[in-house]
């Protein structure tokens, strides 16, 4: 129990305590901004007691979510059971067959000396515990950080598509920029004429439409069409090769008539984004290249 | 000191509520802004001070976890919770107009400024559609919300001021 104090402090009027206080958000503004500050020790003990309440409480969440949706589906999911066990042994066949196929490929592969380019990379998987505060961005927090041996860079994917970029790590958590962000940029590839783009998030397109612009495209021979896959390009600098992106859903001529540009749809689903893996394995660029 | 450990905790609350539960709940893609509830509440009922502090507080945690550039969502907080200082002499707690009238202005102020800054400036002109699909959404979700969170807001602090005044009438 503390005795209330009796006033005998000097009484600063409240407009110099905000011109002070605006000096101070102005000095870490530009730190931030041109020398990459971060307030290590106050973020880590904030990130302390935010995260776990966050995991609490996006575990609680989802499982308040999953209950429901469980209890909704269930006469649906007996169903679906019944075909997917059909679907299964129709699988399975194919399966065995496509296992003889692959060991074809890989033979031809090593002929070829792709090994190395797709080579398997390293994962760790990671939960979504918590999404931007606000709305204008796409943004969110996954539980595994500097601890488990994450840093900024590393590509953030779920199932076979890209998700983003991981742009800032705590000791616990890290922050990862999804690729439909306003902000976000990424060196993509038509796979199926390794002709490059520019995919950029925007948050006009993706609300309206489910999609994000891509630009750039030199498509000279006509070749790439709607439903053509894209992935992450090799002349990106940020990202690894060959991370699907999405498929084309629209395709128009520029005003220049050299570029193609229109909309991907991306393949994951960033509304209900709960699990990720982070790749560990960073694209390693010599020389000071940058996106954009 | 009890009243600091109390707002304290009601802005991580709403913080870790804004940032995950009604995340998920969101409607139309668009999530309530709690922090600026709390701002503004405290602003028009404890003046320009407080409301400044606790909106450094709450820009502060979105600028640790989710900000693009550190301070910009603090001094964006901290100038909404002093605005709202300049009501306190018109707030009456029986009166619920004035505190949404305040709340729907911060909020609106507050979106409107964000997409200056960062959508404006990076060639997005389109204002008419973020505003009716990003800023108007959350106005309405937040005044909502605001239904519900400014009667809490107003219930603590009037405990508060009563504890407050109760300990002060002993000492004097």
């Amino acid at each position: 129990m503390r005795r209330v104090k009796r006033k005998n402090k000097i009484d600063i009027p409240a407009k110099y305590i905000l011109l002070f206080l605006t000096g101070i958000c102005f000095v870490l503004m530009i730190g931030s901004f041109a020398f990459n500050w971060t307030l290590g020790p106050v973020s880590t003990a904030a990130s302390y007691i935010v995260i776990p309440m966050q995991r609490g409480m996006t575990e609680a969440g989802n499982w308040i979510y999953d209950k429901t949706v469980e209890l909704a589906t269930l006469k649906d999911v007996m169903q679906d059971n019944e075909e997917l066990k059909n679907q299964v042994n129709e699988l399975t066949e194919e399966l065995n067959r496509l296992k003889l196929e692959r060991y074809d490929t890989e033979d031809l592969r090593k002929l070829l000396d792709l090994d190395s380019t797709y080579a398997n990379y390293n994962k760790i998987s990671a939960n979504v515990i918590g999404k931007d505060a606000g709305n204008w961005f796409d943004t969110f927090l996954i539980d595994v950080g500097s601890k488990q041996g994450i840093s900024v860079g590393m590509n953030v994917i779920s199932g076979n598509g890209l998700v983003g970029i991981i742009t800032e790590v705590g000791p616990n958590y890290s922050k990862v920029r999804a690729i439909i962000d306003d902000m976000s940029s990424v060196s993509g590839m038509v796979l199926s004429t390794s002709d490059n783009c520019i995919v950029k998030g925007d948050l006009q397109t993706m609300d309206d439409r489910q999609m994000i612009r891509f630009s750039n495209l030199k498509d000279s021979t006509d070749s790439v069409a709607v439903g053509d896959q894209v992935v992450t390009s090799y002349i990106s600098s940020e990202y690894v090769q060959g991370l699907l992106i999405g498929y084309i859903s629209e395709l128009q001529i520029n005003a220049n008539n050299l570029t193609k540009s229109g909309y991907i749809t991306p393949v994951v689903d960033f509304e209900h984004i709960k699990h990720v893996l982070v790749i560990t394995d960073i694209k390693s660029v010599t020389g000071d290249l940058t996106e954009e | 000191m009890r009243r600091k450990i109390v707002v304290f905790l009601m802005i991580l609350i709403c913080f870790v509520l804004q940032t995950t539960l009604f995340q998920s709940i969101s409607v139309l893609t668009v999530a309530p802004n709690l922090l600026i509830i709390v701002t503004a509440s405290f602003g028009f009922m404890r003046g320009k001070k407080e409301g400044m502090y606790i909106g450094l507080l709450c820009g502060a945690l979105v600028d640790i976890f989710y900000g693009q550039i550190l301070g910009g969502y603090a001094l964006l907080y901290m100038y909404i919770g002093y605005l709202n200082g300049f009501f306190r002499k018109q707030f009456f707690p029986e009166d619920f107009k004035l505190p949404m009238a305040l709340i729907a202005g911060s909020d609106f102020l507050y979106n409107c400024v964000i997409y200056f800054f960062l959508f404006l400036f990076r060639n997005r002109l389109n204002f008419g559609y973020y505003l009716s699909h990003v800023i108007l959404p959350e106005l309405v979700y937040t005044l909502l919300m605001m239904i519900i969170l400014y009667f809490i807001i107003l219930k603590v602090n009037r405990h508060l001021e009563e504890i407050e005044k109760r300990s002060e009438a002993k000492f004097v």
